[in-house]
């Protein structure tokens, strides 16, 4: 806020006239102009239309630097409405200080409700998981994505990866996964597994744990892919076949996590952060989804976890 | 529970907000004012805008110091803030022929017409820390001033504009006539990329580049990754009229290139000609514009098995501001997918 106050008073001339028609923090509802909002919208429909088909866009600058979650940034600001409740989390968690900043810059620019409750928001901003509460029907998560090409391990060049899109000619890819299998007895891919949207794409699913990708299949929330430094907006429209990439003999196996608990509510249905005791050989394992680790203790004992409501009238939609 | 220690929430971001903000004004100096940044930190402003894409020097000014004297976080800034406002039409192309010069210098001939004009620069001074400035910073400006008038009394003043180096080449016919006009011309603020890329978008991504960046592929070309041997034809900063629809609206000062590369022919008949890259930015930023010239030639190349000569490793890599915020992106949390990483490693390891 402060900062932007800054910006205010350096204003001159014409711009003030400009921004004075605006809201009182100086910038347009939910930050971009309208005309990019416009545009935004228009390749997130084309995403939807073609399910996991990286489209390009302009992706503007932000107030957040790139890198830091612009492209999932751009996304939401372009469809946030002042009914919208927002979530946003990192890693899994909504007080890591980027979420909460991303949080805070959502709501600094458009007013709108936020919560940490899974079940209760409308959009969700995540990087790097998918929320271990099932997401519902009406519900829109949105994905900060590094490195939208799958591809850019096998080939750099952009100009080649968006021919072998084009021709589906993904023969690279099995190749390299064949010969991880090879090297090392199986597909090393920790996070970022690559999948095959609607038997056509393969898509990058941003970094999301292996645990995180059988979620994607036939979600029934909207699930957008923001990559703004790459300038690509990708989309799984709900109920679409997701398949990650396997051979027949060596199926997809997520994380194991075979006889690990969560030390707060011993969840083990959940994706566990693994805390390292000063014991060098112990650890500790928590749930990574900080809000469904909140309301399992809650419904078992009856406390309500501390919820993050704020409304900001810093400004008023056009 | 140690790494959790991350979490820091709102209250943290605000204490690391204000601790900054309290650094912009100075503990025991006095607080830097606009117009001293922008008279005495010109070459810093100009960079600046260069490199935030909007030629606004006080904006640019306050975003150096806010930065605390970054270059590139002040750029950054300036970028951002230049997303909020929409693009309310384009200028008329500009002309540099029309340039009120301050500076203009050919590498490629002893004299040229309208003569060498070295202007203020540090290209002959010898590379001293001048710590009598240290001692007596008044007398030295009052000397100074002195000198300026001494200059003013006994110089001439400059010509309106000066003729072009490379049209007395075009005129003999030794240079390749300019690429024809594309049909339609790119704008790289509101379109992505597409490679490979017209040459407008080249040189609109080059304009906002980040010096460094651009220097260092240029020189990779220069020291022989790709050599073109190019020869500064003309350099010239000054400034240079805008215009809407005919209608001038005002002026800027830009640094423009023209570096004169080795021959080609068109057709196997033909008689052989020099080709050129070109190179211009916003303010005075002479590293940029010469980089930026041999890149726009050597991205010309037919074959590309060097960097510098590849447009997507050129264009992708060089913006400062991209860069600048993937690097430093590393520093977020990403314990979510070490863990992923962390359990492969686990589990191959058992299993060998």
């Amino acid at each position: 806020m402060r900062a932007i106050a800054n910006i205010n008073s350096i204003k001159e001339g014409g711009l003030r006239r400009y921004l004075s028609d605006k809201n009182q923090i100086g910038y347009n509802f939910a930050y971009l102009n309208e005309s990019i909002k416009r545009e935004i919208r228009r390749k997130i429909l084309k995403a939807i239309a073609i399910p996991g088909h990286q489209v390009p866009y302009s992706s503007p600058e932000i107030p957040i630097a790139r890198g830091w979650g612009t492209g999932g940034l751009q996304v939401t600001l372009a469809i946030v409405g002042p009914q919208d409740v927002l979530k946003v989390i990192d890693q899994g968690c909504d007080d890591s200080v980027n979420a909460v900043n991303l949080r805070r810059f959502i709501s600094m620019t458009t007013g709108c409700e936020t919560t940490t409750h899974t079940r209760e928001a409308t959009l969700i901003q995540t990087r790097h998981r998918v929320p271990d509460t099932p997401l519902q029907e009406g519900q829109i998560l949105v994905f900060q994505v590094p490195i939208p090409e799958p591809l850019r391990e096998v080939e750099p060049k952009e100009e080649l990866t968006c021919r072998m899109h084009a021709e589906g000619d993904y023969g690279l890819m099995w190749v390299k996964l064949y010969e991880e299998i090879v090297r090392w007895g199986r597909v090393t891919v920790g996070a970022r597994y690559p999948v095959l949207v609607n038997g056509r794409y393969i898509m990058d699913p941003s970094p999301i744990p292996r645990w995180d990708v059988p979620k994607l299949n036939q979600s029934p929330a909207l699930l957008l892919f923001g990559a703004g430094r790459e300038k690509r907006i990708y989309a799984i429209p709900p109920h679409t076949e997701v398949d990650p990439l396997a051979f027949e003999d060596m199926p997809f196996c997520v994380e194991n996590q075979a006889g690990k608990a969560c030390r707060l509510c011993g969840s083990r249905e959940s994706f566990l952060d693994e805390i390292p005791d000063e014991d060098a050989f112990a650890s500790r394992w928590v749930c990574s989804d900080t809000d469904y680790c909140f309301e399992r203790r809650s419904n078992s004992s009856a406390v309500r976890s501390p919820v993050l409501v704020k409304r900001k009238e810093l400004c008023k939609p056009d | 529970m140690a790494y959790v220690a991350v979490r820091g929430g709102e209250k943290a971001i605000l204490n690391a907000e204000e601790l900054l903000s309290s650094k912009t004004f100075g503990h025991q100096s006095r607080p830097l004012e606009a117009d001293q940044i922008l008279e005495q930190f010109s070459l810093g402003v100009d960079r600046v805008m260069g490199e935030g894409g909007l030629y606004w020097p006080k904006a640019a000014a306050y975003a150096l110091k806010q930065a605390l004297g970054d270059p590139l976080e002040a750029a950054f800034l300036v970028r951002a803030f230049r997303s909020s406002i929409p693009r309310q039409g384009y200028t008329d192309p500009i002309d540099t022929r029309k340039m009120r010069v301050q500076r203009r210098i050919s590498a490629a001939f002893k004299d040229v017409p309208g003569g060498q004009i070295l202007g203020a620069t540090p290209d002959y001074g010898l590379r001293f820390i001048r710590f009598d400035l240290f001692e007596d910073l008044d007398r030295a400006r009052i000397q100074a001033k002195k000198a300026l008038q001494g200059l003013v009394d006994s110089g001439t003043p400059l010509p309106e504009s000066f003729p072009k180096v490379v049209d007395i080449l075009r005129e003999r016919g030794l240079l390749a006539s300019p690429l024809s006009k594309e049909q339609s011309l790119c704008d790289v603020t509101l379109e992505t990329l597409s490679l490979p890329a017209n040459r407008s978008a080249r040189l609109q991504c080059l304009a906002r580049a980040e010096t460094g960046g651009l220097l260092a592929l240029a020189y990779s070309s220069m020291r022989g990754y790709g050599q073109i041997h190019p020869a500064v034809g003309e350099l010239r900063v000054g400034e240079v009229p805008l215009c809407i629809d005919g209608r001038p609206i005002g002026w800027i000062r830009v640094t423009e290139c023209e570096v004169i590369s080795r021959m080609e022919k068109a057709k196997e008949q033909d008689k052989p000609f020099f080709t050129m890259g070109y190179g211009l930015c916003f303010g005075q930023n002479e590293v940029k514009a010469i980089s930026m010239a041999v890149l726009d030639r050597i991205m010309q190349s037919d074959v590309a098995p060097h960097p510098a000569q590849d447009q997507e490793f050129v264009l992708l890599h060089t913006d400062g501001i991209e860069a600048m915020g993937f690097c430093l992106h590393y520093k977020l949390p990403h314990y979510v997918t070490f863990q992923a990483d962390l359990n492969q490693l686990r589990e191959i390891r058992c299993e060998q």
